[in-house]
């Protein structure tokens, strides 16, 4: 009876829902708000998921988030879940709620471009772990979010495709690599995101765009069917808009995969269940090097602010020491473009992907051959590429942008004979120093608080020429992947430009429930989370 | 240590990437700068510390030896740029 009447007062536009006294767009709830009008027959997930079509129509042309969309595909999903929970049938956890998916994600039969040429039209085999949970908790697929080409940058700037723009002003970046991801969910486009993060490529964007990410410990979520970037520092894991939301999404996609042999064998906790309970006597460390010059004012005092939010919920904060948290950004650029360039060797021109023009490249070398010998250097032109060598050459140079090239010419450099010990050895001694800096500090704390970024999103195009300033932007964040522990960013103020400033808490590995308490906390002491930009 | 442009050639081909000059001139300043970057791990005494080549130290994952479905040939194959329907074609290198 309930739900009948629920049925008649939605609007024929199928975009609003009266609830009580108060009118209320579908997309300006949060994704357990939404949960709870579908599960209690207030709202269809057709409703819900036209609602946030209608949103992207009216909204992708500014922001650029998305990738592609199916309108049909995912109305045809959503009216599914209505008619099963209609007829009393098991409905999942997700109960049709709308989620979008970082173009990474292996989808069996959808594009994965990873935000690149040399995958432009590749349409993977078999579902990623982490799409096949979604999908038997009867997510729907709302889309896939733009990312800088194979998750290698902090813009978005990086995508073989097109600039995503941060919804605050888009004249700026939204963060990346996860960039459409955040963007799509701060611009109210889509109620849950899901992204990836090897050096802060979730809580970065959500730092940027205003949105909640989080980063899980190392081996929480699976792996399979992530497109690899550096293997021993990816983790898939959710944007939304709430804490609330974070542990809804964390709870579908976590737990053991046997087809993940770094995913860890225990059973993820139920995260929604323990999300609103205060953590009593929280410590929370301060690390004093967070605080030294290149970070922004505004930034410094937003993050203080916090500070003594937690302090009048009854933490008590102190002072700690991370020395090598210093070496995070150079330890990382050794690492992780040494693991790129070995995991994207696979992109050769011949199982998948794109080809370089066969024609071309035989006309090249026989060009080269003859102006060779015409120049009286036979010899050299006996060691020129053979034609398949020059086919790798060519596919890769063509299908990957500048970016990618140069990580996987780093990476390969790093390897190379008479330089492992003296990069790529001592890099991984480092990271050993790093996580040892953060069990000596959870002796002493239960998390890490800190800023995510030195400074709110910065302009697009500003370091575009810049790669090592580009890479210093990540210094608050890769440790946490380094040291494999779990991260989550969430707004906490904003700068005078009406820019979203972001806190970090870093907790132990596996304390993922720890990181989604502490957060709630602050969001039920504050509305930071809540604000929307106007677009 | 500097980065000449015929290091940066030589890494260009085991990277098994085409570089066109330009970039070439682009990629040796540019790796020279994070390399000169990256030289500051030299300050860290590590002579003592284990490498840590994984953040999570699991070892020996096994699964059952048991015999499954693999992914069919066609699939497989589905986006190779150049099939015969049963292996990957690649320009000749032998017999040339």
């Amino acid at each position: 009876m309930a739900a009948e009447f629920a049925n008649l007062i939605v609007s024929p536009c199928s975009r609003f829902v009266v609830q009580g006294t108060d009118t209320m767009a579908l997309v300006d709830l949060s994704a357990t708000e939404l949960l709870r009008e579908l599960n209690g027959g207030q709202a269809t997930s057709v409703e819900v998921t036209q609602a946030f079509l209608d949103q992207i129509k009216a909204r992708d042309d500014k922001v650029q988030a998305f990738l592609r969309y199916d309108e049909q595909a995912a109305l045809a999903q959503a009216a599914d879940v209505d008619r099963r929970r209609k007829a009393d049938q098991a409905v999942g956890r997700l109960g049709g709620l709308p989620v979008a998916v970082k173009d990474l994600l292996c989808m069996q039969g959808e594009l994965a471009t990873c935000g690149s040429r040399i995958l432009e039209r590749f349409r993977p085999p078999y579902d990623s772990t982490v799409v096949a949970r979604l999908r038997a908790a009867d997510a729907v697929f709302l889309g896939r979010t733009n990312m800088d080409e194979f998750a290698m940058g902090g813009s978005n700037e990086n995508s073989a495709f097109h600039v995503t723009r941060n919804p605050w002003d888009l004249t700026r970046i939204p963060g990346g690599s996860s960039g459409g991801a955040a963007a799509c969910v701060a611009a109210s486009m889509a109620p849950l995101s899901i992204g990836s993060d090897t050096g802060g490529s979730i809580r970065q964007p959500a730092a940027l765009c205003g949105v909640t990410g989080l980063k899980p410990t190392y081996g929480r979520v699976s792996r399979y069917g992530l497109v690899a970037f550096a293997s021993s520092l990816d983790q898939v894991g959710p944007l939304a808009r709430t804490a609330e939301d974070t542990a809804l999404m964390l709870e579908v996609i976590a737990g053991h995969d046997p087809r993940d042999s770094t995913s860890i064998d225990t059973d993820a906790p139920p995260y929604t269940q323990t999300v609103a309970e205060p953590l009593a006597g929280l410590r929370l460390g301060l690390v004093r090097e967070h605080f030294g010059p290149g970070l922004d004012a505004e930034v410094e005092a937003a993050v203080r602010e916090v500070i003594r939010v937690y302090e009048s919920l009854g933490a008590r904060v102190r002072e700690i020491s991370m020395p090598h948290g210093k070496y995070g950004v150079a330890t990382y650029y050794v690492i992780a473009p040494c693991e790129a360039s070995s995991n994207l060797a696979r992109y050769d021109g011949v199982h998948y992907g794109y080809r370089t023009d066969e024609a071309a490249l035989h006309e090249e070398l026989a060009q080269e051959h003859k102006q060779l010998v015409a120049a009286g250097r036979a010899a050299e032109a006996e060691d020129l590429d053979n034609a398949l060598v020059r086919m790798y050459r060519r596919s890769r140079a063509e299908g990957f942008g500048a970016e990618v090239k140069r990580r996987i010419m780093l990476g390969t450099y790093a390897l190379s004979a008479g330089y492992y010990d003296a990069y790529y050895l001592k890099a991984l001694k480092v990271r050993r120093l790093i996580r040892q800096d953060y069990d000596d500090a959870f002796e002493q704390v239960d998390l890490i608080a800190g800023p995510v970024m030195a400074t709110p999103a910065y302009k697009i195009g500003e370091k575009a020429n810049d790669p090592l300033a580009m890479y210093l932007v990540d210094l608050y964040t890769v440790s946490a992947n380094l040291a494999g522990v779990g991260g989550i960013a969430f707004p906490c103020g904003f700068s005078k430009g009406g820019l979203p400033i972001g806190l970090q808490l870093q907790a132990p590995p596996f304390q993922e429930e720890r990181l989604l308490r502490a957060a709630y906390m602050f969001q039920q002491a504050t509305d930071w989370h809540t604000r929307r930009p106007p677009l | 240590m500097s980065l000449t442009r015929e290091d940066v050639e030589k890494v260009s081909l085991l990277a098994r990437l085409k570089l066109t000059d330009d970039e070439l001139g682009l990629m040796t300043i540019q790796l020279g700068q994070i390399v000169g970057y990256v030289a500051q791990l030299n300050e860290l005494d590590t002579e003592e510390i284990e490498p840590m080549a994984h953040a999570v130290e699991v070892t020996n994952v096994f699964r059952p030896d048991e015999l499954r479905e693999s992914l069919p040939r066609e699939a497989a194959l589905a986006n190779a740029p150049k099939a015969d329907g049963e292996c990957y074609l690649v320009p000749a290198v032998l017999g040339e």
